[in-house]
């Protein structure tokens, strides 16, 4: 079963249509990328998928999006729980003005854990995942916001990680960052692979061509051609998505 | 005019500048100036009669001799009192309006009443305080009815200053909360609220430094004439600074002038003190906040 699928899922900010009838199904334990230009509604569209979007006023959605075979925007949906399923990766490193330690915890403890040893269990299972834990795990009461760009957006995923999402949405998680730590961040993704179902929104397009298994091209809200990364890149189906990759325009 | 007209044109750029310096320069001095010579006359007037006993002692012999403590202390449960009152009730408010209101015709509403009664007259809200609280709620003359009114009087600083505050808290802080799963009261709790808990401090501080200097609205509300002992519940009436200063200088007479200039510089001390921990407050946020 595929892990997430949209149905003619359109979205209005206002009057704007910013996705057009996106049909789009995601397979489980891959990465998904979405690509296309800027302003063509990638990160709308992720944000869809655990309804952030509805923060924002005068935002209306039209059609399905399943998960794990249940509509999210069904009434009976709790978004508290349909959140901490679905987790997202911002833009910028968003850590908390707090300790990198109660950074992890933020999340577990407001899900009402509150014994300390669990926590710290559970920040050195979270770290560890993110490849901080080494450089990290005698500096776990640093101020956050002291840390590098990388590290506090691995510290940003490993605060994901310690709520034990499913799916993991990330939107272009390294544009803040240096080459050197892309290729880090990427290198993590890969691990994540392994335990997460993975969607990731760039405009870099060797970033999505070297982590993911699939690609969507996205154009003024429409979903133009999506298939294999492969596929999309050498061989695509539609003449946008061929100009697009080839850098005719975008 | 004509002549004016032609200095115009005689002068050089320069020259105008340098007038033009002199004269801002002048009005700030104008602006100063006042500050310094009240204090300085409070101080060289008002500390002789400074001492423990004036700080600790019941006024004796009609006000004329004795110390000022019920009065002291009468502002300090006014404060504590609006604190109380006015915390709690002006940062609910401050997070509805940030937080959960939409923008619709009953919120502007809202913020249009909020900045009018800001601009209200102090002895309006005395009155009010009056008709609402002392006679139809029945509180009688009393520091409850008297902190209800002051509280009144600085909510809508509080509400500012509060709003402010939270809006300064990024919104990339409330989604990374929201992302995780953390509802959204929650996420304002935890999240929101810690990081505007500096601003709405010093907002608070400010009004109720408001509060403490006031006199009309304690007028009617709670203040005692005459009562050398200290109240015994917030349904009793107090003493207070503003008034007992009021009461020294207009009321009594053959009082001697160190003792209103002492009572004065306890006043404008304590609201000195305040405004100086909110300055240090704020300071201490500017030098952390990283965001
Ligand atoms: N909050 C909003 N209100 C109105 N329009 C918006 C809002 N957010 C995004 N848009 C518009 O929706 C379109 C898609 O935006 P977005 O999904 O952010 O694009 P991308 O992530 O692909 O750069 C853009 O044209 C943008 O201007
Ligand atoms: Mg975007």
């Amino acid at each position: 079963m595929n892990k997430i699928e949209t149905r003619d899922l359109s979205l209005f900010y206002g009057a704007f249509q910013a996705l057009i009838g996106v049909d789009i199904a995601i397979t489980e334990k891959m990465i998904t990328a979405l690509i296309g230009p800027s302003g063509c509604g990638k990160s709308t569209l992720l944000r869809t998928l655990n309804r952030m979007n509805d923060l924002i006023d005068g935002v209306r959605v039209t059609g399905n999006v399943l998960i794990d075979g249940k509509d999210i925007y069904g009434e009976k949906t709790d978004l508290v729980e349909l959140r901490k399923k679905v987790g997202m990766v911002f833009q910028r490193p968003n850590p908390f003005p707090l300790s990198v330690f109660d950074n992890i915890a933020y999340g577990p403890r407001t899900h009402g854990i509150k014994r300390q040893s669990e926590l710290e269990g559970i920040v050195e299972t979270a770290l560890t995942h993110v490849e901080l834990w080494d450089t990290l795990k005698d500096k776990l009461d640093r101020f956050a916001l002291n840390l590098s760009l990388e590290q506090q957006q691995r510290l940003c995923i490993a605060r994901l990680v310690a709520v034990t999402p499913d799916i993991v949405l990330m939107d272009e998680p390294c544009s803040a960052l240096d080459p050197f730590a892309t290729g880090k961040i990427e290198e993590l993704m890969f691990e994540l692979k392994k335990a997460y179902t993975i969607v990731i929104v760039t405009h870099n397009m060797q970033q999505a061509a070297r982590v993911s298994d699939r690609a969507g091209f996205i154009l003024l809200g429409r979903l133009v051609e999506y298939g294999e990364t492969r596929q999309v890149f050498t061989n695509p189906r539609e003449k946008q998505t061929e100009e697009y990759i080839t850098g005719r325009f975008g | 005019m004509s002549l004016l007209m032609k200095l115009h044109f005689k002068m050089s750029q320069h020259t105008k500048q340098r007038i033009a310096f002199t004269i801002l320069g002048l009005a700030s001095a104008i602006v100063i100036v006042p500050v310094i010579v009240i204090f300085a006359i409070l101080i060289q007037k008002g500390l002789p009669a400074i001492n423990c006993q004036f700080l600790t002692a019941m006024p004796r012999m009609g006000m004329r001799a004795g110390g000022i403590f019920p009065a002291i202390m009468g502002t300090l449960y006014l404060v504590a009192g609006t604190i109380v009152v006015a915390l709690p009730l002006g940062v609910l408010a401050a997070i509805y309006l940030v937080e959960y209101a939409r923008q619709n015709f009953l919120t502007r509403m809202i913020e249009v009443a909020i900045v009018n009664l800001a601009g209200v007259p102090s002895v309006v809200y005395g009155l009010f305080g009056l008709g609402l609280f002392v006679i139809f709620l029945k509180l009688g003359v009393s520091i409850a009815a008297g902190s209800l009114t002051l509280a009144i009087m600085i909510l809508p600083v509080i509400i500012t200053s509060s709003k402010e505050a939270l809006s300064s808290v990024p919104h990339s802080f409330r989604e990374a909360s929201l992302a995780l799963g953390v509802s959204k009261w929650q996420t304002i709790r935890c999240v929101v609220l810690p990081n505007a808990l500096p601003g709405i401090l010093t907002g608070t501080i400010l009004g109720i430094s408001r509060a403490a200097g006031e006199t009309a609205p304690i007028l009617f509300t709670v203040a005692a004439f005459y009562l050398p002992r200290l109240p015994k519940s917030v349904f009793d009436q107090c003493m207070a600074l503003p008034y007992h200063l009021y009461v020294l200088s207009t009321q009594v007479p053959n009082v001697k002038p160190a003792l209103q200039y002492g009572t004065a510089l306890v006043l404008v001390g304590m609201v000195f003190l305040l405004n100086f921990v909110a300055i240090v407050i704020r300071a201490r946020i500017r030098s952390r906040k990283q965001w």
